[in-house]
C-alpha cells in the first residue's frame, strides 16, 4: 500500500517538475517573441510613417525649413565621407594591433596592459570618445568640427571591435600552417602577410563590417564634437580638374551625418518633420541591418565550409 | 614627448614622437648588439656595398632588421589602445581640474540643482546622477530578467533550428542605431504608455528606460548564453542522471557554473545602460530634475553632454568644462562597475 502511495507521490513530483519545464519553455519563447515583436513594431511603425516620404527627391535635396522639400543629401554624403576616414584609420590600426597581440606579443606586463586596455575600451561609453575627440582633435590638434575629427573619433570607438575580430580570426588558424611556413624559411612577417592574413581575411572583414555598421549609427560622439545639424551644402569634391586630381579639402569641411539629421528632425515639434525622421531612420536602419546581415552571413559561410 | 618602452626579449624601442610635426623616428637595438645601434635607417641605403663575401650575411641582416622594424610598427598600432586610454584620462582630468578651480568638489557632490548655464548657476551633479540611475534601473529591470531568460532558453531549451534563427535576429536587434530607438521611444512607446498611465508626460524616464532595456537584451543574452554554453556537457549529464529536469539543471547546475560569465554580461548591460545617450536625450527630456520617480522627465549625465554640445559654448568657458566634469563622473561610474565585474569574475571563475 505504502509503495503504491510513494509511487503516486513520486509521479506527482515528476509531473510537477515537468510542468515547471513546460512553463519555462513557454516563458522563454514568449520573452524571445517580445524582443522580436518590439523590433517588428519599431520597423513597421517607421515603415508606415516614413515609406510614403521616401522618393528620389528625398535623397537629392538638402535639409530645409519646409519639411515637405527637405532631404538627406548632405547627411548621406557626410556619412559616406566620415566612414571613409573611419575605415582608413581603424582598419590598419585594428589589424596591426590584432596581429601584434596574437603573433608577436611576448608574455610580459606590457602585453597584459595592452590586452586589458583593449577590453576596457570596448566598455567605455561612446560619448566619452566624443569628449576625447572634442578636446584632442577639435581643439588641441586644431582639426576643427570637421569630417576628419568625426571619422577619427568613430575609428577609436570601433578599434576594439576590429582588434578582437582580427585576433579571433587569426587564432582560429591551426599552428601547422605557421610551422609549414617557418619550415620553408619564411620570416614571421612573411608568414603573417602571405598565410595568416589571407586565411583570416573573411573573419577580419566580418569584424570590420560590424564595426562600420556600429559607427554609421553612432550619434553621441559626433554631436559632442559639435557637428552642425543644418548643412545645406556639400563638402568640397575629392576630385579636381587639374593635377594631382585628388584633393583632401573635404577632410576639414563641416558636415552632418544621417543619425544627426534624424535626431534633429525627431527633436522638432512639428509632425511633418517627424515623418522625415521616420524616413531617414528607415534608410539608416536598412543600411545598418544590411551590413550586419552581411556580416552574419559571412560568418555563417565561414562556419559551414572551414578549409582545414 | 619621449616614450621609453620595453619590447620583448630584452630589446628596447625608443620612440621619439614630436606630436606637432608628426615626425616619427624609430631606433631599434638589442643590448647584445650594441654595435648595431649605430646603423642608420633606412636600411635600404646600404644596398650599394653589396660585396660578394658579405652579401648573404647582409641579406640576413637586412631581413632581420626589416622584421624588427615591422614588429615595432605593429607594436605601435597595439600601443594605440593604451594611448587612447591615457588620452581619455588625461583629457577628462585636466579639463575637470580647471572646472574644480571654480566649483568646489563639495558643491559638485551635494548641491541639489544643476543649472550651469543660468545666471544663478548651481553645479550639483546629483540631479543628473539621479536621472541616470533611474533610467538605468528601469532598463535593467527589463534587460536582466529578459536577457537571462532568453539566454537560458537559447542555451538549454531551444531546438537547433530555433537557435539558428533567433541568434542572428537578436544580433540584428543589437545593431539598430540608438537614435532609431530614441525615435521609437518618443513616438511609439510613450503614446502607448500614455494610454495606460494617462498622467504620463511626453518625456519620461520610464519610456526611455523601457526601450533602453529592450535594446540591451541582445548584449546581455548573447554574452550570458556564450558563458552557459561553455559549461561542459558532462555536468548537465550528471544532473540529468540524478533525475533533475532541464529547468532544474539550468538553474542549479549551468547557471552557477557560468556565473562569472553571466555576471560579466550583467555588468556589460549596466555600463551600456549608464552610458546610453541618444534614447534618453530624445525620450526623457533634457531638464535636470532631482527625482527618483520614473514617471517624470529628467536629464541624465549623457543627455546633459548632448544638450551642451548642441549649443555653441566657447572653448575654455565654465559651461564647456562642465561637460568634462560630467564625463569624468560617467567614466568613474562605469569604471566602478567594471572593477566589480572584474572582481566577480576572479572570485567565481570556474575552470573546467
Amino acid at each position: 500500500m505504502s509503495d503504491a502511495r510513494n509511487l503516486r507521490e513520486i509521479r506527482a513530483i515528476i509531473a510537477r517538475h515537468k510542468l515547471g519545464d513546460m512553463i519555462f519553455l513557454v516563458t522563454g519563447l514568449l520573452v524571445l517573441m517580445i524582443a522580436v515583436l518590439t523590433f517588428i513594431a519599431l520597423f513597421s511603425h517607421m515603415l508606415i510613417d516614413g515609406l510614403p516620404r521616401l522618393s528620389w527627391d528625398f535623397f537629392t535635396s538638402f535639409p530645409s525649413r519646409r519639411p515637405g522639400s527637405a532631404g538627406i543629401l548632405s547627411a548621406w554624403v557626410g556619412t559616406t565621407l566620415v566612414m571613409i576616414v573611419t575605415a582608413a584609420a581603424a582598419v590598419p590600426l585594428g589589424i596591426g594591433a590584432g596581429i601584434y597581440l596574437e603573433e608577436y606579443a611576448p608574455k610580459n606586463i606590457l602585453t597584459e596592459i595592452i590586452e586589458i586596455n583593449v577590453t576596457n575600451l570596448a566598455g567605455v561609453p561612446s560619448i566619452i570618445y566624443g569628449l576625447l575627440a572634442l578636446s584632442l582633435f577639435v581643439h588641441q590638434l586644431g582639426f576643427g568640427q570637421s569630417i576628419l575629427s568625426a571619422g577619427l573619433a568613430l575609428a577609436l570607438l570601433i578599434l576594439p571591435i576590429v582588434i578582437v575580430a582580427t585576433r579571433e580570426a587569426i587564432r582560429a588558424i591551426p599552428v601547422t600552417i605557421r610551422e609549414g611556413a617557418y619550415a620553408l624559411g619564411a620570416t614571421k612577417w612573411q608568414t603573417v602577410s602571405d598565410h595568416l592574413l589571407p586565411y583570416s581575411a573573411a573573419g577580419i572583414l566580418t569584424g570590420i563590417i560590424i564595426g562600420l555598421a556600429r559607427a554609421i549609427g553612432e550619434t553621441a560622439p559626433i554631436i559632442t564634437i559639435g557637428a552642425l545639424t543644418f548643412i545645406a551644402f556639400l563638402p568640397p569634391s575629392p576630385f579636381k580638374e587639374e593635377f594631382p586630381y585628388i584633393s583632401f579639402e573635404w577632410l576639414m569641411a563641416p558636415f552632418t551625418v544621417m543619425p544627426i539629421q534624424m535626431f534633429n528632425w525627431v527633436s522638432r515639434p512639428e509632425e511633418a518633420f517627424q515623418v522625415n525622421a521616420a524616413a531617414a531612420g528607415l534608410v539608416l536602419v536598412v543600411m545598418t541591418l544590411t551590413m550586419n546581415a552581411l556580416a552574419i552571413y559571412l560568418r555563417y559561410r565561414m562556419r559551414k565550409n572551414l578549409k582545414w | 614627448m619621449i616614450f621609453w618602452l620595453a619590447v620583448g626579449r630584452g630589446g628596447f624601442l625608443v620612440c621619439e614622437w614630436l606630436s606637432r610635426n608628426c615626425n616619427i623616428s624609430i631606433i631599434l637595438f638589442r643590448p647584445s648588439q650594441w654595435s648595431h645601434f649605430k646603423v642608420q635607417f633606412p636600411v635600404t641605403a646600404r644596398r650599394s656595398d653589396n660585396t660578394s663575401d658579405s652579401s648573404a650575411l647582409g641579406y640576413n641582416y637586412r631581413r632581420h632588421l626589416s622584421e624588427r622594424f615591422i614588429e615595432a610598427l605593429l607594436f605601435l598600432t597595439a600601443f594605440v589602445s593604451v594611448a587612447i586610454t591615457l588620452a581619455i584620462v588625461a583629457m577628462l582630468v585636466t579639463e575637470s581640474l580647471s572646472f574644480f578651480e571654480h566649483v568646489s568638489l563639495w558643491e559638485f557632490l551635494t548641491d541639489t540643482q544643476w543649472t550651469p548655464l543660468f545666471d544663478n548657476a548651481h553645479y550639483g551633479i546629483l540631479p543628473l546622477v539621479s536621472g541616470t540611475v533611474v533610467s538605468s534601473a528601469v532598463a535593467l529591470l527589463v534587460a536582466i530578467p529578459m536577457g537571462s531568460i532568453t539566454a537560458i532558453y537559447l542555451s538549454e531549451f531551444a531546438p537547433f533550428t530555433v537557435r539558428e534563427v533567433a541568434k542572428p535576429c537578436l544580433e540584428l536587434l543589437g545593431g539598430v542605431p540608438t537614435v532609431v530607438y530614441g525615435y521609437f521611444a518618443l513616438l511609439f512607446v510613450t503614446p502607448l504608455l500614455q494610454k495606460i498611465f494617462p498622467e504620463l508626460p511626453g518625456f519620461s524616464l520610464l519610456s526611455a528606460g523601457l526601450v533602453m532595456g529592450i535594446m540591451i537584451i541582445p548584449y546581455v543574452s548573447s554574452m550570458a548564453e556564450d558563458a552557459m554554453r561553455a559549461v561542459p556537457m558532462h555536468l548537465r549529464e550528471g544532473s540529468y542522471a540524478m533525475g533533475a529536469t532541464r529547468f532544474q539543471t539550468a538553474v542549479r547546475v549551468v547557471m552557477p557554473g557560468a556565473f562569472s560569465g553571466i555576471a560579466a554580461a550583467y555588468i556589460l548591460g549596466i555600463s551600456r545602460a549608464v552610458g546610453e545617450t541618444m534614447v534618453v536625450a530624445i525620450a526623457a527630456g533634457m531638464q535636470p530634475n532631482l527625482t527618483w520617480n520614473p514617471m517624470e522627465p529628467a536629464a541624465t549625465i549623457t543627455a546633459y553632454i548632448v544638450q551642451v554640445s548642441l549649443g555653441d559654448l566657447p572653448h575654455g568657458s565654465i559651461g564647456y568644462q562642465t561637460i568634462f566634469a560630467a564625463g569624468l563622473t560617467l567614466l568613474l561610474i562605469t569604471l566602478v562597475f567594471n572593477i566589480i565585474g572584474h572582481l566577480l569574475r576572479k572570485r567565481f571563475r570556474e575552470v573546467y
